[in-house]
């Protein structure tokens, strides 16, 4: 029935695409943005345990710890490798004469743990070479908007000389800030300071341990924080979740999604059932039960909700693919359990307006249709 | 229905109204529309009632086709007292014995000719396939079988109130009732209507009755039942001569 009245059948398509994409959308980005919170964690992939002062937050929150912790780390049983990470920020100058803040990752001298794990351009290597940085991809972006090559670029980092060497391919971070990575010792010369600049000690575990068993034996004999992967990625997104005010904004646009959806849908609706009010008087009277007619309603109903669903997830993932290019949507995925959201989005506003708007139906005597 | 009006002779009623009154509440009064009305329909026969606006004449074939319960007074369709049924049963009854047909003809307009002229043997449960063949043959007697796969608002208005007189009978129901059918229609096109209603509607075991005001088509008429002011005034073969 919906389907011969183009009108309203567009109107509640468009109703529930919109919704389904505004929802689908938001969501998306929200969960992406929130854990770019553990991009820092998910950049150092060989770290299997972070060590860090009792004080630190998250990879980019953290107080420096004396040099003499890395050795105590290591005496741990368990521990298989211990390096120092230093995290830093410094300020460049560029050959534009711009000044530009960055993080400045000093990873270990000898195995350069604590580098991503793919390079966009050279290799890991090139960080041997004195004065030697790599720049992580979206950085080179914006440090060469003008998309000239970034290596062999020379760099004023802190007053200190530094040429970049390589583009990692790396997850960017909350901020988006450039990124780069040297080494330990050269960090050292970059960024300079107090007597403590050990940010955190990045440990393997043994064959046989578990990350969580010497995490605790760490904290147990060194005193210090000592959090697996998975935690500290997780304080990572707590920290962007508790110090911003993205869920609140996120979550505004979500339920406005829900609450046009609503309007739209519920409204169109109503009118494409008043108008056909004598038409459903009519089958009444003729004998149609008023069981067959919600069957009915409910399928067509269930037929606009599933098109206007898929547009809205299509809508998306277009949306996703045709930014991928853009350095502020790097790495977004949609999680599965999104479009599931907004299928339940959907259910629930044919649901609501469905019931709403049939009522009038159930309620008109079969009698009306001769009025 | 093997006894039937014209080979008994004797006409069997198809309807048996006794004392019906309807009341309507119109804010804090109310107003009796009918007034202990007492009558029987035949079959075999096509049934008008007339009578000015107001008269209550939908009111009444309303109370006797099941749609609206009466004040008082009791209706038996074919032997069944249908206000004494569950509702339940009493839509099941309007879907197994009356074909309506409505002044705005009422067809549904997403779906195509010949499946709104099925609709009430799909809704009986029957095969939406069988039911559109079976839909098309009696659109093919009233002569609108070639367009069959069109939709309603794709005819004129005297083709749809056909394909709403299909849509009447194409369950074969003993009890017919129209609520001024040709109203809608311009007189040719309303007469044409009508002779081909007369033509498939009447049958020896089917009642038929028409509600119209239109006095151009009297003449198709076996009975006339004058209503006035909720009471029958007349009951004969002719209208009245002060009509
Ligand atoms: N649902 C209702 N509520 C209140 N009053 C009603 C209702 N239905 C009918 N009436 C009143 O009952 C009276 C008879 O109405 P009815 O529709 O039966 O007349 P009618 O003879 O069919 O008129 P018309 O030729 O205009 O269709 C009218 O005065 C009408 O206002
Ligand atoms: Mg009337």
């Amino acid at each position: 029935m919906l389907t011969g009245d183009a009108q309203k059948f567009y109107g509640l398509l468009f109703g529930i695409g919109f919704s389904t994409l505004l929802i689908t959308q938001q969501m998306t980005i929200f969960v992406n943005l929130v854990e770019r919170g553990a991009s820092g964690v998910y950049n150092a992939p060989e770290a299997e345990v972070w060590v860090m002062d009792p004080v630190s937050r998250t990879t980019d929150v953290s107080y420096a710890m004396p040099g003499t912790a890395l050795d105590r780390v290591r005496s741990v049983p368990g521990v298989e490798w211990a390096v120092p990470h230093l995290r830093a920020q410094a300020n460049v100058r560029t050959k534009d004469g711009d000044l530009e803040g960055v993080a400045v990752i000093g990873v270990d001298d000898a195995t350069l743990i604590g580098m991503p794990q793919r390079m966009a351009t050279g290799d890991k290597s090139v960080l041997y070479a004195p004065d030697s940085v790599v720049i992580d991809d979206v950085g080179t972006t914006r440090l060469f908007s003008n998309g000239a090559s970034a290596i062999g670029e020379r760099l004023e980092l802190n007053d200190q000389r530094a040429v970049i060497r390589g583009i990692a391919d790396s997850i960017p971070s909350f901020t988006s800030t450039v990124v780069l990575y040297t080494r330990y010792s050269s960090a050292l010369n970059f960024v300079p300071g107090t007597r403590n600049r050990l940010s955190f000690v990045l440990v393997g575990v043994s064959d046989g341990q578990t990350a969580q068993e010497v995490a605790a034996r760490i904290e147990a004999e060194t005193g210090l924080k000592a959090e697996t992967r998975e935690e500290f990625s997780q304080a990572g997104v707590d920290f962007i979740i508790e110090n911003t005010g993205i869920p609140t904004n996120f979550g505004i646009t979500v339920f406005l999604g829900f609450v046009v959806g609503i309007a739209i849908v519920g409204l169109t609706f109503s009118l494409f059932l008043r108008d056909n009010i004598k038409q459903f008087g009519a089958l009444k009277a003729i004998g149609v039960t008023n069981a067959k007619i919600v069957q009915m309603v409910g399928a067509q109903a269930g037929m606009v909700g599933t098109i206007g669903y898929a547009l809205g997830v299509i809508g998306t993932v277009a949306f996703i693919k045709g930014f991928s290019a853009n350095p502020f949507f790097k790495g977004f995925y949609i999680p599965w359990q999104i479009p599931l959201i907004s299928l339940l989005a959907v259910v629930i506003i044919l649901a609501i307006t469905g019931l709403i708007a049939i009522r009038s139906v159930l309620k008109t005597e079969p009698a009306s249709v001769f009025r | 229905m093997q006894t039937t009006a014209t080979e008994a002779g004797t006409p069997e009623a198809a309807i048996c109204a006794r004392n019906i009154t309807r009341d309507f509440e119109a804010g804090q009064t109310t107003i009796r529309v009918l007034h202990g009305i007492d009558t029987e329909i035949r079959s075999g026969e096509m049934t008008y009632v007339v009578g000015e606006s107001g008269s209550g004449k939908t009111t009444l074939i309303s109370i006797m086709c099941g749609i609206l319960w009466p004040t008082e007074g009791e209706v038996k369709v074919f032997g069944t007292d249908i206000y004494k049924l569950s509702d339940t049963e009493l839509v099941k009854f309007r879907l197994q014995n009356i074909g309506f047909i409505f002044q705005q003809y009422n067809l549904i307009p997403s779906i195509d000719v010949a499946a709104n002229a099925a609709v009430p043997l799909i809704a009986q449960g029957m095969p939406r396939e069988e039911a559109r063949e079976r839909a098309k043959v009696l659109l093919d007697k009233l002569n609108i079988g070639n367009q069959a796969d069109k939709l309603p608002r794709q005819l004129s208005g005297g083709q749809q109130q056909r394909v709403a007189i299909a849509r009447a009978l194409v369950h074969e129901p003993r009890l017919v009732v129209c609520d001024e059918p040709t109203a809608a229609l311009d007189a040719s096109s309303g007469r044409r209507v009508m002779d081909l209603l007369r033509e498939v509607a009447v049958a020896p075991d089917r009642a038929c009755i028409i509600v119209t005001h239109d006095n151009r088509i009297f003449d198709l008429a076996d009975r006339i039942i004058v209503l006035e002011d909720g009471r029958i005034t007349h009951d004969g073969k002719e209208m009245p001569d002060d009509h």
